[in-house]
C-alpha cells in the first residue's frame, strides 16, 4: 500500500485563458512519495499558487492527470473535490487563516466539522495538539482576532491538521514572522508533520530554509520548458 | 455551524448590521401600521350601524341615503312624510323603528331630531349598544343628548344651555334662540359619527320651526299647543324586523310605495359598497408602503454585498476548508433571513406596544376607538410576505458569494 505516491502528476498543462497557447504551468511528470517535505520556491508570479490550487482542486488543469494518493481529482465532481479537500488536504496560508470573530476553537471546529471523529477523542486531540504546538489551552475560547500572528499560525497549523491528513499544503505561513520564531515554527511544523505521517508542500521565496525539509523544487522549471523532473 | 457562523459575524458588523435592522424595522412597521389601519378603518366603518335591517329615505342613490342618514354628511335630497313612516312602521314585519330630522346644527355639529327609541335600539360595532357617560335620554322638548366628541371639544356639561342653528353650516345667521335646549345627557365614546352629533326630539324640532316659513322666523311669539308638535315629515328612519328573512320582502314593497316615492337600502350592503369606494385609497396606502420595504430590502442587500468585499478572505478561508459553494450562498441568505426576523420583530412588539400605549389617549383626543387590540393576525400575514422579499432580493448577494466561491482561487 505503501507504495503509491502522495501526488502523481503527469503531462499535466495549464492555463488561465483556455484560448492561450502560452501554457503557465507545464509538468511532464512529478511525484511526490508519502513523508516527503518538499520545498516549493520561486519569485512571486511565477505560478507557486496555480500549483497549490491544483493540488487543491480548486484549479482544474486543461490537460494531463493529477492523482492524490491515487485519487484522480478530473474525475471527481466539484462536489467531491471540496469534499476530498476538507477530509484529506490540510492549508495554512501567508496571512488570513482564521475567522476573527470566531473563537479558536470555533476556528478548529470548522474543520473538525467534516470529520467523523466522536467529541471527547476530537476534545483530547485538540488539546494534544495546541500543546504541542506551544499554545495554552485557555486560548481555546479567546477570539482568534485577540491572538498575536505567531499565535494565529499555529492555530492555523491545529486546524490542518485536525483531520489527520495526508497532504499539508503550507504558504509562506513566516513571513510576518521574526527569524527566531520563524525557526522554532518550522521545527514545531516539521515535527508535527513527522508524527502525523504526513506530507508536506511548504511554499516560500525565502530559500534560507530549504535545507529543513528533504527536498526543495524550483518553480521555474515547471515553467520555463516543460519536461522537467524534480530536482 | 451555520448559524453560528451567521450569527457571529453579524454580531462582527454590529453597527452596520444595526443600521440595517433599524431600517427594515422602520418600513416593516409601516406596513404593519398600514396592513392595521386598514383593517382597523374596514372593521370601524361596517360597523357603524349594526342592527339595523333597513333604512328609508327619499328616493335617491343608496350610498347618498346611507351617507347623510348614518354618517350625517351631505344634504337630504327631500323628506318624506309623517304618515308614510307611521304607516310603514306600523307594518307586521317591523319590530321597531328609529325616526331621523336632521337640519339644524349646533356649532357645526348635526342635530338629529329622533325617538328615545333611538337610544334602546340603535347599535354599532358587535352589536353594542349606546351608553351614558353621563346624565340620562332626553325627556322634554327642550333636553339635548351630545355625542362624547361634541362633549369633549366643546367642554359642556349635563344641565349647560346649548342654541341650534338653523342649517347646517358652523356658523349660520339664523339661530334658534328663543328656544334654547338643556343638555340631560352626554353618550359613551363609540368611535362613530354618533360621537359628533346632538340629539333632541322630533317635536323640539318642530318647536323650534313653529314660527318658520321658508326657513326665516315669522314675527310673533306664538308658543305652540302640543298637537302643532306632531312632525309633518321626517329625514329618514331606520327599521328593525321581527325577523330578517323578510329584509327583501319589506325592501320591495317600500321601494314600490304608491303614496310617495321611498327607498330603502341595507345598511351593511351599503356600507361595504361604499367601502369599495375608498379601498382604492388604502390600496394606495398599501403600494406605498410597500415601495417603503422593497427600498429597505436593497438596502440590506447592498449592505451585505459591500461586505462581500471584506469578507474575501473569509470566504476564500471556507472553501479552503473544503466548504462548498453553497454554503456560502446560504451563509448570506441566512444572514438576510436573520436581519429580516429581527427586523419584523421589533416593528411587530413597537407597533403592538404603541397600540396598548396609546389606545386611551387615541379615543379621548381623536375619538379613534380602536376595535382591535391585537395586531398578531397581521403579522402573522406579514411575515412570510417579508421573509420571502427578503429571500428574493438576498439573492443578489448570496449568488453574488457562491460565484465568487466558485471561481476564487484560494489565497495562497
Amino acid at each position: 500500500m505503501n507504495s503509491r505516491p502522495a501526488i502523481q502528476i503527469e503531462n499535466c498543462q495549464f492555463r488561465y485563458q483556455p484560448d492561450s497557447d502560452k501554457a503557465l504551468l507545464q509538468i511532464a511528470h512529478w511525484q511526490v512519495e508519502k513523508g516527503e517535505t518538499i520545498f516549493v520556491f520561486g519569485p512571486s508570479g511565477s505560478g507557486k499558487s496555480t500549483l497549490l490550487n491544483l493540488l487543491g482542486g480548486i484549479l482544474l488543469p486543461q490537460q494531463g492527470l493529477i492523482t492524490l494518493d491515487d485519487v484522480d481529482l478530473n474525475q471527481l465532481s466539484h462536489r467531491q473535490r471540496d469534499a476530498y479537500r476538507a477530509r484529506h488536504i490540510g492549508m495554512v496560508f501567508q496571512r488570513f487563516n482564521l475567522i476573527p470573530y470566531l473563537t479558536v476553537l470555533e476556528n478548529i471546529q470548522l474543520a473538525s466539522h467534516f470529520s467523523r471523529q466522536d467529541k471527547t477523542a476530537l476534545r483530547q486531540r485538540i488539546q494534544h495538539l495546541m500543546q504541542e504546538l506551544q499554545l495554552e489551552v485557555n486560548l481555546l475560547n479567546q477570539p482568534a482576532s485577540q491572538l498575536s500572528v505567531g499565535q494565529q499560525q499555529r492555530v492555523a497549523i491545529v486546524r490542518a491538521l485536525i483531520n489527520q491528513p495526508q497532504l499539508l499544503i503550507v504558504d509562506e505561513p513566516t513571513s510576518a514572522l521574526d527569524s527566531d520564531a520563524r525557526d522554532s515554527f518550522i521545527s514545531l511544523l516539521l515535527n508535527q508533520v513527522a508524527s502525523a505521517k504526513a506530507t508536506l508542500i511548504f511554499v516560500s521565496h525565502d530559500r534560507g530554509l530549504a535545507p529543513h525539509f528533504s527536498r526543495q523544487l524550483d518553480i521555474q522549471t515547471f515553467v520555463e520548458s516543460g519536461a522537467q523532473h524534480a530536482v | 455551524m451555520l448559524f453560528k457562523l451567521a450569527w457571529k459575524s453579524l454580531l462582527a458588523r454590529r453597527v452596520s448590521v444595526l443600521l440595517t435592522i433599524l431600517m427594515m424595522t422602520v418600513s416593516i412597521f409601516v406596513l404593519l401600521s398600514v396592513e392595521t389601519i386598514r383593517h382597523q378603518a374596514k372593521d370601524s366603518f361596517s360597523k357603524t350601524v349594526s342592527g339595523v335591517d333597513l333604512i328609508v329615505g327619499a328616493r335617491t342613490g343608496q350610498v347618498n341615503l346611507l351617507l347623510y342618514s348614518v354618517f350625517h354628511i351631505g344634504v337630504p335630497t327631500n323628506n318624506i312624510s309623517w304618515q308614510s313612516y307611521q304607516e310603514i312602521a306600523s307594518h307586521s314585519a317591523v319590530a321597531w323603528s328609529i325616526p331621523i330630522s336632521l337640519g339644524d346644527s349646533h356649532r357645526g355639529y348635526r342635530v338629529i331630531g329622533t325617538t328615545d327609541e333611538f337610544f334602546d335600539k340603535f347599535r354599532f360595532g358587535n352589536k353594542q349598544a349606546l351608553t351614558f357617560r353621563d346624565g340620562i335620554p332626553f325627556a322634554g322638548h327642550f333636553d339635548a343628548v351630545i355625542g362624547a366628541e361634541v362633549a369633549r371639544q366643546t367642554g359642556y356639561q349635563v344641565e349647560d344651555e346649548i342654541v341650534l342653528s338653523h342649517g347646517i353650516a358652523s356658523t349660520s345667521f339664523s339661530q334658534h334662540d328663543d328656544h334654547p335646549f338643556t343638555i340631560t345627557g352626554i353618550l359613551a365614546p363609540t368611535g362613530t359619527p354618533v360621537d359628533q352629533s346632538i340629539y333632541v326630539s322630533l317635536q323640539g324640532i318642530e318647536a323650534i320651526h313653529f314660527n318658520w316659513q321658508g326657513g326665516v322666523r315669522m314675527p310673533g311669539n306664538a308658543m305652540p299647543e302640543a298637537e302643532d308638535l306632531q312632525p309633518q315629515t321626517i329625514t329618514a328612519f331606520m327599521l328593525g324586523l321581527n325577523s330578517r328573512i323578510q329584509t327583501f320582502n319589506l325592501q320591495r314593497q317600500i321601494n314600490e310605495y304608491r303614496q310617495e316615492p321611498l327607498q330603502a337600502i341595507l345598511p351593511g350592503a351599503t356600507l361595504m359598497s361604499l367601502w369599495t369606494m375608498l379601498s382604492s385609497v388604502e390600496q394606495v396606502l398599501l403600494l406605498i408602503a410597500s415601495l417603503v420595504l422593497l427600498g429597505a430590502l436593497i438596502g440590506m442587500a447592498n449592505m451585505l454585498l459591500v461586505s462581500m468585499r471584506e469578507r474575501r478572505q473569509e470566504l476564500s478561508v471556507l472553501r479552503a476548508l473544503g466548504y462548498r459553494p453553497g454554503f456560502l450562498f446560504l451563509l448570506l441568505q441566512i444572514e438576510a433571513m436573520l436581519i429580516s426576523l429581527m427586523a419584523a420583530l421589533t416593528a411587530f412588539i413597537s407597533l403592538q406596544l404603541s397600540m396598548f400605549l396609546l389606545k386611551d389617549w387615541l379615543l379621548e383626543q381623536y375619538g379613534i376607538l380602536l376595535t382591535r387590540l391585537s395586531v398578531v393576525d397581521e403579522f402573522l400575514f406579514m411575515l412570510p410576505i417579508v421573509l420571502l422579499a427578503s429571500f428574493v432580493v438576498a439573492l443578489i448577494p448570496a449568488i453574488s458569494a457562491y460565484r465568487q466561491g466558485l471561481h476564487q482561487q484560494l489565497n495562497l
